[in-house]
């Protein structure tokens, strides 16, 4: 089917069968949203579109829905997911394997509607698994597999998307079989939900040895996603016969310099690693799919031997630089053979980044010795 | 069915050995709400006094299932544990909510007027103890005018929001006040919401010892006292028009209920009297909307 982002997400949605899904709409998430309620009345989607006034009530009647044990699913975008924010954390305490599509915009002020990853970053210690995605298929065949890993490790799962690249671009778009994708994804059942008959109840207030054991069980969690979302790619991948992997390595073996990117650039930097291969510049692209938890073991074997790596982001947080770039430079710290690394704000706002200007960079940062500051690339 | 002949039927939820302090009104009304909404309850509990009832984990004072939400979000919590259960076809289990005023008039407004507008099937119980007392004894919208908090020393400058008005604006299916001086008014409007569908808001007046400056047995009759002074009229409505008056004023001066708290006694008799006339238009307002009811 030819598909903007948004549907194509909406289909992933339906294919995993939520029963609830509470929604409140955010530019560039509606048509997310709008799909839903097609499908719905349509009758093929049999779920509960609850339109609630907020985004923080849409996250919390996620939460509780979720500990009552029913699927749940929502989507949103920049401010909304900021509105979130509180609720983001309750979610990953009460472990609810919620998935929510954030479809990434410019956080206020000033206001703008554009591709910036900024909202979606701003929560990565909030506890929740975040995968970037790169087209709309991508984004629909993660939706499924992000609730094979969150009802696993029983964390909540943000699938990020860009506003505009992925969000409303038509592609070409393969839907699979809901067969198929009820034999991969079986239905949420757990034994410990809200119930008289149970008994269970969620929040109470705990004493500091308490509430450090709950937080040490959160992070045993996440240290075992990278191994659960291989796994759930891997099976996705023989099933749907398409697969990501938590990084992918593009034309890195015998690179002298590896381009590290996330989200919609992914696709601008093959064209412009391809590029610069056939002007015989030996370039790579790493790119990074699964952002929380951060794969150090797998990063540092991606770029094992690599000699320099150069990371391009829309992504500046005030005082520190480029989010991903110091995210890959934490990763890397101690590490034996360390790569030489640069970091490029390029795009941020949603300036566009086209193949010509990743290549210009790629080339600039071979002619320097990196410094520790990300620099700015208008 | 009415105050006067309803028996208390209490189901064994509550238990003793709870955290409220001595001579706590929200607690005698905890114990009439859940053990009226009976064993087959999900209850929501905001951060409150109530919260601090419930227990510590891994202790809990009532036999249900509880969440303790986030302060803002009461309501919208309530409203996710319905549709899961819906969509699992149990449909024999109530959705309870117990906030205090500050989660409910403040904070939590927006969460609950959605909910109301949605209809989402709740009881939602407000324990109005017209202030942050969990935090120190706090103004809230709930603070009555010229009453002293913590964070209005000289008394608060505007007057109690009206949240039984604001919630039968909604035309929601029942909206009750009701407060522990009248148990049995209570345990009926609890039993009469627990049967019905849809959004049923209850407001019940908690005194509380602490922040009202109460001695530690003086709950009961300061709640009675309100009630009697027609400051706080028990009443009922039904799909946002239809009141019904169970218990209002008996004409009892308003400087009886402030006597025996300490919030009120930097009031002059100027001060007083403003507050009397406003209790006075209050309670000819609410008498006119029965005397007046909608055509059917």
């Amino acid at each position: 089917m030819l598909l903007m982002g948004n549907h194509a997400v909406a289909y992933g949605v339906m294919l995993a069968r939520p029963a609830v899904v509470p929604v409140y709409p955010i530019t560039p998430q509606t048509p997310i949203i709008e799909k839903i309620g097609d499908l719905q009345l349509a009758g093929e989607f049999a779920v509960d579109l609850m339109t609630v006034e907020s985004e923080h009530s849409a996250m919390t009647a996620c939460i509780t829905a979720s500990l009552t044990g029913a699927r749940v699913f929502t989507a949103t975008a920049s401010q909304g997911l900021l509105l979130m924010h509180e609720m983001l954390h309750f979610a990953a305490g009460a472990r609810t394997p919620i998935v929510m599509v954030n479809v990434n915009r410019t956080p206020s002020a000033p206001w703008g509607f554009w591709p910036d990853q900024t909202d979606s970053l701003s929560q990565r210690d909030t506890g929740w698994i975040q995968l970037y995605c790169e087209s709309g298929q991508e984004s629909l065949d993660t939706v499924i597999q992000a609730y094979r890993v969150a009802e696993q490790v029983m964390l909540p799962v943000m699938v990020v998307n860009e506003a505009f690249y992925i969000s409303h671009a038509l592609e070409p778009v393969v839907v699979p079989a809901q067969d198929a994708v009820d034999a991969y994804l079986p239905p949420f059942d757990p034994d410990i939900r809200l119930d008289p008959d149970i008994g269970r109840s969620w929040g109470n207030p705990v004493n500091q040895d308490l509430y450090f054991r709950f937080r040490q069980a959160v992070g045993a969690a996440m240290d075992g996603v990278p191994a659960v979302a291989v796994g759930a790619d891997a099976e996705y991948g023989e099933a749907f016969g398409r697969s990501y992997g938590i990084l992918e390595r593009y034309r890195m073996d015998g690179a002298e310099v590896v381009i590290v990117a996330f989200g919609a650039m992914v696709g601008t930097a093959r064209v412009a690693v391809d590029a610069l291969r056939a002007a015989g510049v030996q370039a790579g692209l790493l790119k990074v799919k699964l952002f929380r938890p951060f794969p150090i073991e797998a990063v540092r074997e991606a770029v094992a031997g690599i000699p320099r790596l150069v990371v391009i982001e829309r992504n500046f947080s005030p005082g520190a630089g480029g989010i991903l770039h110091q995210e890959l430079k934490a990763a890397l710290c101690g590490m034996e053979g360390l790569p030489l690394i640069h970091g490029y704000m390029a795009g941020v706002g949603g300036v566009n980044v086209s193949p010509a200007k990743i290549e210009e960079i790629t080339r600039a940062a071979m002619a320097e010795k990196p410094v520790p500051q990300s620099l700015w690339w208008r | 069915m009415n105050a006067r002949n309803f028996a208390i039927d209490e189901a064994d939820v509550f238990l003793s050995g709870h955290h409220a302090c001595a001579g706590c009104g929200e607690a005698l009304a905890v114990r009439y709400v859940i053990n009226t909404m009976g064993p087959r309850t999900i209850a929501v509990v905001p951060p409150s006094c109530i919260a601090i009832i419930a227990g510590l984990q891994p202790n809990s004072s009532m036999r249900v299932p509880i969440v303790h939400g986030t302060l803002e979000s009461s309501a919208a919590a309530a409203a996710g544990i319905k549709r899961a259960l819906m969509s699992q076809g149990k449909d024999d289990v109530n959705v309870l909510v117990m906030a205090g005023d500050g989660g409910t008039y403040d904070i939590g407004f927006q969460a609950l007027s959605g909910a109301a507008e949605r209809n989402e099937d709740m009881v939602y119980v407000c324990m109005d103890n017209e202030g942050y007392m969990n935090t120190g004894a706090q103004k809230s919208g709930s603070t009555p005018h010229l009453a002293s908090t913590a964070s209005t020393p000289g008394g608060k400058l505007t007057a109690k929001k009206n949240i039984a008005e604001i919630m039968a604006a909604h035309r929601v299916p029942y909206t009750a006040t009701a407060t522990v001086a009248f148990p049995d008014d209570l345990a009926r409007k609890v039993a009469k919401a627990r049967d019905m569908k849809g959004m049923r808001f209850i407001v019940v007046l908690t005194p509380c010892i602490d922040g009202w400056g109460l001695p530690d047995n003086a709950a009961v009759a300061v709640s009675r006292l309100a009630v009697e002074t027609g400051l706080f009229p028990l009443y009922e409505v039904e799909d946002g028009v239809r009141y019904t008056i169970n218990h209002g004023s008996t004409g009892v001066p308003v400087e009886r209920y402030f006597e025996l708290q300490k919030r009120f006694r930097h009031l002059d008799s100027a001060q007083i009297a403003v507050l009397q006339a406003g209790a006075d238009e209050n309670w000819a307002l609410l008498q006119s909307k029965v005397a007046c009811p909608p055509p059917d």
